[in-house]
């Protein structure tokens, strides 16, 4: 490995060096130029210590082959990497924005400006676990605000990509993470379980919301274990003016089982950006922690537990997909809704932690926009709210499985592709009305959705009498078709 | 540079050829045969030839076990269904073919790679790397930064640190992996011909020198006509029906 020792004014691999923006105990940054790239740019460099600290080497190759396998705004964009053995570095985007520890100080935050900060950071994470990546290390320092208000995640030295060998876990026999933020399931050494994040993102909400950090500083390993019996006081009981909503969504990522967390970030995110559809449990109300019989109970149970190294499960996210059913409820779609009713009925049944989102649009005039504010149009939001409830009743899907949302907008199909970007939406499932001229020649919501949206959307149609006839040939090639045998 | 590994092709012409042709979908520089061309399965003169053709445009290609017992007809250390299958091998190969086979290296330097069958320790031992321990020893006998190997049938890559016992990973399809930093690579390929990690698709690898990156891939092939011959040539049964199955 390259001894020598950076510094301004220098050159490596074509990079100009400098300034040094940051020294740190696992890396220096140093701002660096190179023709051809127009961006603020900056190379971080593993700080070699006396006798290889294997932990700097290390977290630093799985940076190096993580972060150029991510896109997208929530992570830094990566320009050139170095040779692992002879000169390790990473060049990547310098983020312009705050880094999120120095909000630290402004805790605590009111309960809305938590929800965002926690929506902004939910929708990162979503689209880091989308990417098959945990990050094992969510904490204020390592997120960046940028400008735009979108969060990005920096350092990825402990995290875990989950198609790619843990060279981290084959090196080291304890758990690794930042004291107050670690997850239980960290500690007992699984570095696969994306919901990981999810606990590490309550731990940071809590603090925002009540300037207490949930479990404390500590300090000793048992002190650090004590999360995965111990739950931490009810953010209300240190701040009465937190609404029960934020302390059931706060609670929920914070349970020790990551069973009885949010099973993806799409779902926290989903909750922090509807705060009055979250469905309240005992954990909203709860003024003091868990009896010290559950606590004993699960202590109990952690001594059964071994910290031992686990291998990814496939398709974890796929398994909690957040769906959205767009509903017709004008008159004479009556067929169309019950249509769609059934293919959702369906698709529930197959997926047991799936969140279904009822949608209805509610088409505003142009000409007269204060329509909604008036009492005439409050009835109307308030009866296409009951009728959607009443549409969905038969499905008998269980309150925290099921949300309803009455959208206004003059383009409908707009207010549709809005909901669905914002809210991580997995697939849509929308009817389409008859297939009239008039339709073709204006384009109906439902091909605007298909065209437009970033998921699966299923189309349900009701197909109309005598509409099945004989297949008249399209062309002059005739149909192949072949047969497997056997097997 | 691009370079496919094919290993354990076990005279399965449908898998080698949906291989082949997988493979000329992307760009391939050089082709790599990890040993076993032959054995078990009802096409060993075609793979031959085939395997030949490509070793005279630059390949390289490597003894396997399977290979020398097919050559010499020596069928001493196989069970009694490889035996069945290879003592028919030696009579379908003419002596060219055998000639052919006898003169594979048993393994192959190629810049910081080692090319073996079955593992570096002791490659004519014919050893299995089915585990970490086993992957350490082929490691810890060559100075080769990355191994690549066959014989086992079932897909892996293990990797170790100097000072450090190796480690296990079970590599998903399609996933390119960076094969890089301080420390040794031990990669197995799966079987072309006959897989064992129940998955029926045929398994091969590419590596990329310029990314360092490792894609283990697999390919669905026509198993029922391959069988059809297993059981025209009047081969042990068992050998066609574990093709379904991959085990």
């Amino acid at each position: 490995m390259v001894r020598e020792v950076l510094e301004t004014g220098s050159t490596v691999d074509g990079y100009l060096i400098g300034e040094k923006l940051h020294t740190g105990g696992m890396a220096t940054l140093w701002r660096v130029s190179k023709p051809g790239i127009d961006v603020p740019i900056v190379m971080k460099v593993p700080t070699i210590l006396d006798g290889d600290d294997a932990t700097i080497i290390v977290g630093f190759e799985m940076e190096m082959m993580i972060l150029p396998r991510l896109s997208g705004l929530h992570v830094p964009k990566v320009y050139g990497i170095g040779d692992y053995s002879r000169r390790p570095y990473v060049v990547m985007e310098y983020i312009e924005g705050r880094a999120l520890l120095d909000r630290l100080d402004e805790a605590p935050l009111l309960p809305e400006d938590v929800a965002t900060l926690g929506a902004r950071i939910a929708t990162a994470l979503a689209d880091l676990h989308r990417q098959n990546v945990v990050h094992l290390d969510i904490k204020p320092s390592n997120i960046m605000m940028r400008a735009s208000g979108d969060a990005a995640f920096i350092d990825f030295g402990l995290s875990r990509h989950l198609q790619l060998p843990d060279l981290l876990e084959a090196e080291f026999q304890v758990p690794m993470g930042t004291g107050p933020y670690i997850s239980p399931e960290q500690l007992l050494r699984n570095r696969t379980d994306r919901r990981s994040d999810i606990f590490s993102l309550g731990v940071l909400l809590y603090h925002f919301a009540t300037k207490v950090r949930p479990f404390g500083y500590p300090q000793s390993h048992h002190q650090l274990r004590k999360r995965l019996w111990r739950d931490p006081i009810p953010p209300r009981k240190l701040r009465p003016d937190i609404p029960p909503w934020l302390q059931e969504i706060i609670l929920r990522c914070l349970e020790p089982d990551p069973k009885d967390r949010y099973p993806t970030a799409a779902h926290l995110l989903f909750d922090l950006q509807h705060p009055n559809q979250v469905q309240l449990t005992g954990r909203a109300h709860k003024v003091t922690r868990d009896p010290i019989f559950t606590a004993w109970k699960r202590w109990f149970r952690v001594q059964g537990l071994e910290a031992v190294p686990h291998q990814p499960e496939p398709g974890s996210i796929a398994a909690a997909p957040i769906v959205m059913a767009a509903v017709d409820l004008s008159e004479g779609m009556e067929a169309l809704a019950e249509a769609l009713r059934l293919d959702v009925g369906r698709m529930l049944s197959t997926l047991p932690d799936v969140r279904l989102a009822c949608v209805n649009v509610l088409k505003l005039n142009r000409l007269a926009m204060n329509y909604s504010l008036d009492e005439e149009g409050r009835n109307i939001h308030v009866q296409k709210l009951v009728e959607l409830k009443e549409w969905a009743r038969p499905l008998r899907l269980e309150q925290e499985r099921i949300t309803f949302h009455v959208l206004e907008h003059a383009e409908p199909a707009q207010a549709l592709l809005e909901f669905i970007r914002s809210n991580h939406v997995d697939q849509v499932l929308i009817g389409a009305r008859g297939s009239s001229t008039f339709r073709r020649f204006l384009g109906s919501v439902s091909s605007q959705v298909v065209a437009e949206a970033e998921c699966t959307v299923t189309v349900v149609r009701v197909p109309l009498p005598g509409a099945l006839g004989l297949v008249r040939p399209v062309s002059a090639s005739p149909l192949v078709e072949s047969t497997a045998k056997g097997a | 540079m691009r370079i496919a590994f094919l290993s354990d092709i076990h005279g399965n012409r449908e898998a080698l050829d949906a291989c082949l042709a997988h493979a000329g979908r992307q760009t391939i520089d050089r082709f790599v045969f990890l040993g076993d061309l032959v054995g078990y399965g009802a096409d060993p003169v075609y793979i031959v030839d085939k395997v030949n053709e490509f070793k005279d445009r630059g390949a390289l290609v490597i003894l396997g076990n399977h290979d020398l017992a097919a050559a010499t007809g020596d069928t001493s250390n196989m069970n009694e269904y490889a035996k069945a299958a290879l003592d028919w091998t030696f009579r379908e190969l003419d002596a060219d073919a055998r000639a052919f086979l006898k003169n594979l290296p048993m393994s192959e330097a190629d810049e910081d790679r080692l090319y073996v069958h079955a593992d570096a320790f002791s490659p004519t031992a014919w050893n299995y790397v089915t585990d970490a321990s086993r992957a350490e020893r082929s490691m810890r006998a060559t100075t080769k930064r990355l191994t690549l190997c066959g014989h086992v049938h079932r897909p892996a890559l293990y990797h170790m640190m100097p000072t450090k016992p190796a480690v296990h990973f079970l590599p998903q399809t399609g996933a390119g992996i960076p094969v890089v930093g301080n420390r040794q690579w031990l990669a197995v390929m799966g079987a072309v011909g006959q897989p064992r990690d129940e998955n029926p698709a045929a398994a091969y690898g590419v590596f990329d020198t310029a990314t360092q990156e490792l894609t283990y891939l697999r390919v669905p092939y026509d198993i029922e006509s391959a069988v059809e011959k297993i059981h025209a040539a009047k081969l042990p049964r068992i050998l066609a029906a574990r093709l379904f199955v991959g085990r």
